[in-house]
């Protein structure tokens, strides 16, 4: 890091399990400020920081709202409803979540193709700007992933969102902790970064992710999502 | 490391055990019935005991190409057919049974193999047992824990009494026959949870690490905080052991091609349902190369487990060697260079090493 850098944002991040934990020791050797919190109280998980991410200050999930200027969702996303929605008011909020129906159960309403899951969470968090990151690579991927920016055959993540500064925020973290940031589209696009699209769980250098996002709409799944959201445009006109 | 005297667990020796899903295999191109399955899982184990392997488990699934939903009947068979070999799951989806139940079957089984049942206990990968069983998904954490709390107290002590959320209390219970003092090897099994490493470390029970993809290094960090762990509760030192998949075969080549027709039609059937596409070539040979799949000569794989005893500090290997449409004569051939050739060769690799390193942690 050079000295002329300015101050890095600090980073909280919601979730201390399998994809949190990765998400913070990325983000540590990239230098930044990390708080982190899980489900339950900070002594639950403080151990399990001081190994897998020594450095990461385990609090509560309130502190981690409060204190911090970009916020990542990795908890289940059938919990989305537990973030404390008041203490993100205006802040960056990336959702790294998926739609994991052997863990959240069957969720007919995390299942829609006509409307992605970060739209549900931008719902939820009307005051946040949301964009959804880190959530189509599997965990083990992003551990082993991360380098240099310029190395050949750099992995890349996808990101969408709706605010363009926000995006521009969000594509200097994927940067600093490894990856290339491809911009995929607006927070309803993000469904091409979802469970069953080719997206899901490809760990490609930039030019991949960005010929698998020009694809989708062709794709079995991309004819699913167009028709099941052509069908609701049309009930939108008829009614 | 603080390393406890009374239980310290050395690199070597190193214990083997077999793994299986009771996958159905096909023979001459043909596919067994599930009959033919089941039968052939107890030639297999009989197989295992005559190679010398120490383990043989047996996972519990639900759904069509696995023949292991009975696993505590299938054990009870293989018990009795075998004389050494120790009999364990691989695994079982405590969540989802009913700890009295299984302690009657485990208790049952370990007095009728003189001594010889063990158990994995998971959360498991596969949850087609929710709704066959009842259960809700979302539920899964307090099924495991109130469950896995039961399940211990019902091995621990003589006469339970317990209340809980997710079945009826029990007052001043004793179960028979009863197992042997302290209950029979209790394993957790974990596939990359930190909670669950720390659940295991909080009751002081062995941990067996599931890793089916990706590098396996990356759970290094997993070990160092479940002995952090142990060492907070106050615990001695546990082992801890591998679960990988894999086929062995006279040569790499006929390994890697063998192992891929049936990897590759099951790893696509199973992205499906999750919503991720299916393997390429590529990632199949960097996970046999660098990954979590041992695949290959006895050689290749002897050293890619000595490998693993280094990174992960393990004291077990398991090797899952059935996957659906698999010939039978592959599985009979993983068997036996298993046990002859790859478990002789670790020991031999580790016993040099143990001359001259000494320390390097």
């Amino acid at each position: 890091m050079s000295d002329l850098q300015p101050t890095l944002p600090t980073v909280g991040i919601l979730g201390a399990g399998k994809v949190g934990t990765v998400l913070a020791r990325l983000l540590l050797a990239a230098g930044y400020r990390v708080l982190i919190a899980g489900s339950g109280s900070p002594a639950k998980i403080a151990l399990i920081i001081d190994v897998l991410a020594p450095g990461a200050h385990a609090t509560t999930a309130e502190e981690v709202a409060r204190e911090s200027d970009v916020v990542i969702l990795a908890l289940p996303l059938g919990k989305y409803r537990s973030i404390p929605a008041e203490l993100l008011q205006g802040k960056l909020v990336v959702d790294a979540m998926n739609y994991w129906w052997e863990v959240d159960g069957i969720r007919d309403d995390l299942d829609d193709p006509r409307v992605s899951t970060s739209e549900l969470v931008q719902a939820f968090l009307p005051g946040s700007r949301v964009v959804k990151a880190f959530n189509h690579m599997g965990y083990h991927d992003l551990d082993e992933g991360p380098t240099p920016a310029g190395t050949p055959g750099r992995k890349a993540i996808g990101i969408a969102g709706d605010d363009e500064s926000a995006l521009a925020e969000v594509s200097a973290l994927v940067d600093a902790s490894g990856f290339d940031p491809v911009l995929v589209g607006s927070l309803h696009d993000s469904i091409a970064l979802e469970p069953h699209s080719e997206l899901f769980g490809a760990n490609l250098p930039a030019e991949g992710v960005q010929d698998a996002v020009s694809r989708f709409p062709t794709t079995e799944r991309g004819l699913e999502v167009a028709a099941a959201r052509e069908e609701r445009l049309g009930a939108v006109v008829q009614s | 490391m603080i390393e406890n005297q009374e239980n310290t667990v050395t690199t070597s020796p190193i214990e083997f055990g077999l793994n299986s899903f009771g996958d159905v295999p096909t023979d001459g191109g043909r596919t067994l019935s599930d009959p033919e399955t089941v039968r052939l899982l107890v030639e297999e184990a009989k197989h295992a005991e005559r190679v010398g392997l120490d383990v043989f488990s047996l996972g519990e699934h639900y759904r069509e190409g696995f023949v292991d939903s009975a696993t505590p009947v299938l054990l009870a068979g293989i018990a009795t057919a075998t004389e050494r070999i120790r009999l364990g799951t691989a695994v079982t989806v405590l969540s989802t049974n009913d700890p009295v139940r299984l302690y009657n079957e485990f208790s049952t089984l370990d007095a009728l193999s003189n001594g010889r049942a063990q158990l994995v206990l998971g959360r498991a990968s596969q949850t087609q047992s929710f709704p066959l069983f009842g259960y809700e998904l979302e539920d899964y954490e307090t099924l495991f824990e109130e469950k896995l709390e039961l399940f211990m107290k019902l091995q621990r002590e003589e006469s339970v009494t317990w209340s809980g959320t997710v079945r009826t209390p029990l007052t001043d219970q004793t179960l028979h026959p009863r197992m042997r003092p302290g209950g029979i090897p209790t394993w957790i099994g974990v596939g990359g949870s930190p909670n669950s490493v720390i659940r295991a470390a909080r009751y002081g029970l062995p941990l067996m690490l599931a890793i089916i993809g990706g590098e396996p290094h990356r759970f290094a960090g997993h070990v160092d905080l479940y002995f952090r762990a142990l060492e907070q509760f106050g615990l001695p030192k546990q082992p801890v052991g591998q679960h990988a998949l894999g086929l062995i075969a006279d040569t790499d080549e006929e390994a890697a091609e063998t192992w891929w027709r049936s990897w590759e039609p099951m790893v696509t059937m199973m992205g499906r349902e999750r919503g991720f596409y299916p393997p390429t070539r590529e990632r199949y040979e960097l996970e046999l190369a660098t990954g979590a799949l041992f695949v290959g000569s006895p050689e290749t794989v002897a050293q890619k487990i000595v490998h693993m005893t280094h990174e992960l500090q393990i004291s077990r290997f398991d090797l899952k060697y059935d996957i659906g449409g698999l010939p039978v004569d592959a599985r009979a051939r993983t068997i036996e260079l298993f046990g002859t050739q790859v478990a002789p060769r670790v020991r031999e690799l580790l016993a040099a090493e143990n001359g001259t390193d000494t320390a390097h942690e």
